[in-house]
C-alpha cells in the first residue's frame, strides 16, 4: 500500500492542495484520502500517546451492529411481499433477494443524498468532512417502510441533514437525533406513505385476492381495537421477536436488536445505561397500563409490548445516539428512563400513529440538555456547600 | 487515621520498555541547563548574568511576581548562555561546571526543632522552596498562604513510571528531614499516599509525622491530585501543597548536609531504549549524556516525563526539573491504510473497538507518536468519566474552559484538577481533542482572575 499511498501524494494530492488545479475540491480529496489512509500525524501536545479508536472506527462499529438488522430486514421484506401475494412457500433465498431489490436502493439514496450534502456543507464551510452520516445513513433506510418511493427518501435525508445537522453546525453539534428527524419530516409530510394499511408491503397487489392480509402492523391492529387472542393469533410474541411481522424494514427483528446491542456494549460504543433503564421504563408504562386494560393496546403484556415495532431497534441504535441523548452519567438513566416510559405512552394514547417510540425519542432529545443542566447543577450545589461548610 | 482507598475508574496503559532495577552513574557533564519552562506561570527574572561564576545553591532566575522564589544552580560554575526562544523568551540557563562542586553552605539544622517561619526562611534562601507546589494551578507554592494540607504521592501509575519504593531504598533519613520540614509548614497534615497495592518501602512505612493512606487503583490513583480530591478535597481559596518523593528528600538533604544536594534518580524508559534502567544525574543533566548509544531507531520522541504528560524533548535537551523518568517512543507519522477498518492487534485502546481485546491481560503495547485520527468535534458522551476517578464532569468543565466561563469552571471543579489528571482522557478522547491544553488554558485564565 506503500506505492499508492506514493502515488497519490506524488500525482493527486498536488492538484487539490493550495494553488493546484482542483483546489476548491479539496474537502472531496481529503474526505477520500483520509478514509483510505488514517492520516500520519503524529502527536504535537498534550499526551504523546493516543487510544487507536476514532470518530471513523466509531461509526463503522455502530454500522457493523446494524448488519443484523440490515440482512434481517431484507429477508422480512421478501417474505411479507411474498405472504401479501399469496404465495406460500417462499424460499429464504427467494425472500432475501427479492428484499435486498427492494432495500439496497434505499440505502444507496440514502447515502449518496446525505453524503452529498455533507460533502457540499464540508466544502462551503472549508472544514474537513464528518463521519457521523455513516451511521445516519444507515439508519435512516432501515426505519422506513418497505414501498417507500426513492424520492422519498432522498427529499428526507436532505432535510435531515440540513435542517437537523448541519444548520446547527454538523457533526456533534444536532439536537436532534438525524435518522429520526428525517422519519418525522416524512411522517408528518406524507403520512399515507408512513403508516396505515399499505406501506409495509413492497409491491403487494392489496386487490383483495388475498383476504386473511390486513397490510397493518401488530399495533395498528391493537390500535384498531382487535381482540387480544385475535392479535396473539396473527401476531405472536414469538413472531415479533424473531421479527417475521410487517414494520419497517429493520426494526421488527428483537433478535437482531439484540445482536447490535451486544455489539454496542461489548465494545463500550453503546450506551447500557440508556438501554437498560429505556426497558425499565417502557416495562413500567406498559405494567401501569397492564392495570386498567381498556383496550388491546393496553392489554398487551409488557415482554409482548416492547417485542412490538420500533421500540428494541429505538432503544438500541437510536436512543443511544450520544449526541443528542443526556451525557451524563445519570441524566443517561433518566433519559433513558423517560423514553422508553414515553414511547409506550404515546403508543397507547396516540389516535392518529399507533407508534410512539420516534416522537418520544426526539421529545427526549429536546430535553436531554435540561436533564444534563440539573444533573451538572446538582454537582455545582454539592461543590459549593461544601465549601460554605469548610469556610 | 490513615485511609485506605479503592480507586475503581482509570486506565493502565501497558507499553513495552519497563526501567529494570538497577541503578547506573554516568560521567560528570560538562553542561548543565535549568529551564524556565518547567515551572508553570512564573515569569523568569535573571539573578545570574552570562559569565557570571554560581555555587550550587546560588539563584539563576526569580519570579518576576515574587523575588522570594528563587530557583537555584544544580552545580558551581560560570553561566555559559541564556539560551533563548522567540520574543527573546529565556529558555534556558547554562552553566559550564567545576570539576569540583563548591556548595554554597546554608547551615545544618535540625527541621523538627525550627520554627515554620525559620524553616521557611531556609527553604526561600536556598532556593529549595521550588520543590514545593501548591494545587490548585500545579504552581511553585506561595510562602504567604497557610496550606491545609501537605500532600505526598509515594507512587507513579502513569504508564512506564519509575518505582519509588525502589528509588527511595535507603533514603530514609533525608526523607525523614524533608518531613519534619514540611510538617512545620502546614497546620494541617502531611498525607504521604502509598500503593495499596503491595508493601510499601520500609521508607515510606517507617516515616514519623505523616499520615500514611492506602490508595489503589488503576492510573490515575498515583496522581497526587486525584489522591486530595478523595481525601481532602480543595475548595475555592483553599491550598494544599504537593511535594515529590524525591524533592523531599532533596529538601531533607538541605538540613541535614546544609547544602542544595540536586541528586535524582531519573527512569529511562521507553520501547525505544535498548537496556531501559535508573540513572543518578544532577538536575539539568543533558540527556546527550544519558541517552547516546542507548536508543533504537532514528525517529524517537524523547519526552522529560511519561508519554501522557511528559514534555517533548530533544536529544539536545535537559532532564525536567519535576520529572523522574524519561520515556523514549518512535514517532507514529505513517499513514495507515484502512486503520479505522484494519482488526488492529496491535492497538490499545480502552474500547474494544480493535480486536486486542483477544490477547491476554498481560501483553504489553509499542505505543507511537500516532494521533490515530483526526481531531472532530464533541461526539461520544462518557469516555472521559471512565478514566477520571473524580466527582467531576469533565467535558462540562472543559467547555467551561472554552467559553473562558470562570464562575461555571469554579462550580464544576477546576480548582481540584491539574493537567495530568486529566491526561487520560485526552489519550482516550474518540475526537482527538486536545484536553490537556483546554484545561491549562482555563486554570491559566482562572490563576490570572481569582490569584
Amino acid at each position: 500500500m506503500k506505492g499508492l499511498r506514493k502515488y497519490l501524494d506524488k500525482n493527486v494530492k498536488p492538484l487539490f492542495d493550495k494553488g493546484g488545479k482542483l483546489e476548491r475540491f479539496w474537502v472531496v480529496y481529503d474526505g477520500l484520502d483520509t478514509f483510505l489512509f488514517v492520516p500520519g500525524h503524529a502527536t504535537h501536545k498534550g499526551s504523546h500517546i493516543r487510544d487507536g479508536i476514532d470518530l471513523k472506527r466509531t461509526m463503522i462499529t455502530v454500522v457493523l451492529a446494524m448488519v443484523p438488522c440490515l440482512l434481517f430486514g431484507m429477508y422480512n421484506t421478501g417474505l411479507q411481499h411474498y405472504i401479501a401475494s399469496g404465495v406460500a412457500d417462499s424460499s429464504l433465498m427467494d425472500c432475501f433477494v427479492f428484499g435486498a431489490m427492494k432495500v439496497l436502493p434505499i440505502v444507496v439514496v440514502s447515502y449518496g443524498v446525505g453524503l452529498g450534502i455533507e460533502f457540499l456543507f464540508a466544502g462551503l464551510r472549508g472544514h474537513s468532512i464528518n463521519e457521523g452520516y455513516l451511521v445516519s445513513g444507515m439508519l435512516i433506510p432501515l426505519i422506513m417502510p418497505a414501498d417507500i418511493p426513492l424520492w422519498m427518501v432522498g427529499l428526507a435525508c436532505a432535510f435531515a441533514v440540513i435542517i437537523g445537522k448541519e444548520v446547527f453546525g454538523g457533526t456533534g453539534m444536532n439536537i436532534l437525533n438525524v435518522a429520526l428527524t428525517a422519519r418525522a419530516f416524512l411522517f408528518f409530510a406524507y403520512p399515507t406513505m408512513m403508516s396505515g394499511d399499505q406501506v409495509w408491503f413492497a409491491d403487494a397487489p392489496f386487490s383483495g385476492s388475498v383476504d386473511a392480509i390486513t397490510g397493518a402492523t401488530a399495533l395498528g391492529e391493537a390500535a384498531a381495537k382487535v381482540p387480544m387472542d385475535q392479535l396473539n393469533a396473527s401476531f405472536g410474541l414469538m413472531d415479533s421477536i424473531i421479527g417475521t411481522i410487517p414494520g419497517s424494514i429493520g426494526e421488527t427483528s428483537v433478535i437482531s436488536c439484540l445482536l447490535g446491542a451486544f455489539l454496542l456494549i461489548y465494545t463500550g460504543i453503546g450506551s447500557w445505561k440508556i438501554m437498560l433503564s429505556s426497558v425499565i421504563g417502557g416495562a413500567a408504562m406498559v405494567a401501569i397500563f397492564n392495570v386498567f386494560s381498556v383496550n388491546t393496546l393496553m392489554e398487551i403484556p409488557p415482554l409482548h409490548h416492547l417485542a412490538l415495532g420500533g421500540f428494541a431497534f429505538g432503544m438500541v441504535f437510536m436512543a443511544t445516539d450520544p449526541v443528542t441523548a443526556a451525557q451524563t452519567d445519570t441524566g443517561k438513566y433518566i433519559y433513558g428512563f423517560l423514553v422508553g416510559f414515553l414511547a409506550i405512552m404515546i403508543r397507547v394514547f396516540n389516535p392518529a400513529y399507533p407508534e410512539g417510540v420516534m416522537l418520544a425519542i426526539l421529545f427526549m432529545n429536546v430535553m436531554a440538555p435540561l436533564i444534563d443542566h440539573y444533573v451538572v447543577e446538582a454537582n455545582i450545589k454539592k461543590r459549593m456547600k461544601r465549601a460554605k461548610v469548610a469556610a | 487515621m490513615s485511609l485506605d482507598i479503592k480507586i475503581k475508574r482509570g486506565l493502565d496503559i501497558r507499553l513495552v520498555g519497563e526501567a529494570e532495577k538497577s541503578i547506573e552513574t554516568i560521567d560528570a557533564p560538562d553542561t548543565f541547563a535549568i529551564k524556565p519552562t518547567d515551572f508553570k506561570g512564573l515569569t523568569p527574572k535573571l539573578s545570574a548574568r552570562e559569565g557570571d561564576e554560581v555555587k550550587a545553591g546560588s539563584p539563576l532566575f526569580f519570579h518576576k511576581d515574587d523575588n522570594r522564589l528563587n530557583i537555584p544552580s544544580p552545580v558551581s560554575g560560570e553561566v555559559v548562555e541564556i539560551v533563548r526562544g522567540a520574543k527573546r523568551k529565556i529558555m534556558a540557563v547554562r552553566i559550564l561546571a567545576d570539576k569540583q562542586t563548591n556548595y554554597i553552605d546554608f547551615g545544618k539544622a535540625d527541621a523538627s526543632s525550627l520554627s515554620g517561619e525559620e524553616v521557611k526562611e531556609k527553604l526561600l534562601k536556598s532556593g529549595v522552596w521550588s520543590y514545593i507546589r501548591q494545587r490548585p494551578y500545579n504552581v511553585i507554592a506561595n510562602p504567604d498562604d497557610k496550606p491545609k494540607a501537605v500532600f505526598i504521592s509515594a507512587f507513579d501509575s502513569a504508564p512506564l513510571a519509575p518505582d519509588y519504593d525502589f528509588i527511595m531504598e535507603g533514603q530514609a533519613d533525608a526523607f525523614q528531614a524533608g518531613i519534619d520540614a514540611l510538617a512545620k509548614l502546614t497546620e494541617g497534615k502531611v498525607h504521604l499516599n502509598v500503593n495499596g497495592k503491595g508493601n510499601p518501602s520500609s521508607v515510606f512505612a517507617g516515616v514519623k509525622g505523616v499520615q500514611l493512606n492506602k490508595i489503589s487503583g488503576p492510573h490515575p490513583a498515583g496522581n497526587v491530585g486525584i489522591q486530595i480530591h478523595h481525601i481532602d478535597p480543595i475548595g475555592k481559596g483553599e491550598k494544599v501543597w504537593t511535594v515529590n518523593p524525591q524533592d523531599v528528600v532533596i529538601i531533607g538533604k538541605l538540613f541535614l548536609e546544609g547544602k542544595y544536594n540536586a541528586t535524582k534518580i531519573v527512569a529511562i524508559t521507553g520501547f525505544q531504549v535498548s537496556n531501559p534502567k535508573y540513572y543518578k544525574v544532577l538536575q539539568g543533566t543533558p540527556l546527550k549524556n544519558i541517552l547516546d548509544g542507548k536508543l533504537a531507531g532514528d525517529k524517537n520522541r524523547i519526552i522529560s516525563g511519561n508519554a501522557l504528560t511528559g514534555d517533548k524533548e530533544s536529544m539536545d535537551g535537559f532532564t525536567g526539573y519535576y520529572h523522574s523518568q524519561i520515556t523514549v517512543i518512535p514517532e507514529g507519522d505513517e499513514p495507515e491504510f484502512m486503520g479505522w477498518l484494519a482488526p488492529g492487534f496491535n492497538k490499545f485502546s480502552a474500547s474494544r473497538t480493535f480486536f486486542t481485546w483477544l490477547t491476554p491481560g498481560s501483553k504489553k503495547f509499542q505505543l507511537d507518536t500516532g494521533m490515530h485520527g483526526e481531531e472532530r468535534a464533541f461526539v461520544m458522551s462518557g469516555e472521559y468519566e471512565k478514566v477520571l476517578p473524580m466527582d467531576i464532569y469533565p467535558v462540562q468543565l472543559l467547555k467551561a474552559s472554552l467559553a473562558n466561563d470562570i464562575e461555571l469552571m469554579e462550580g464544576l471543579g477546576i480548582y481540584e484538577v491539574d493537567e495530568e489528571d486529566f491526561a487520560l482522557c485526552e489519550y482516550v478522547c474518540t475526537s482527538k481533542i486536545e484536553v490537556q491544553s483546554i484545561l491549562r488554558e482555563g486554570l491559566d485564565l482562572v490563576r490570572v482572575e481569582c490569584g
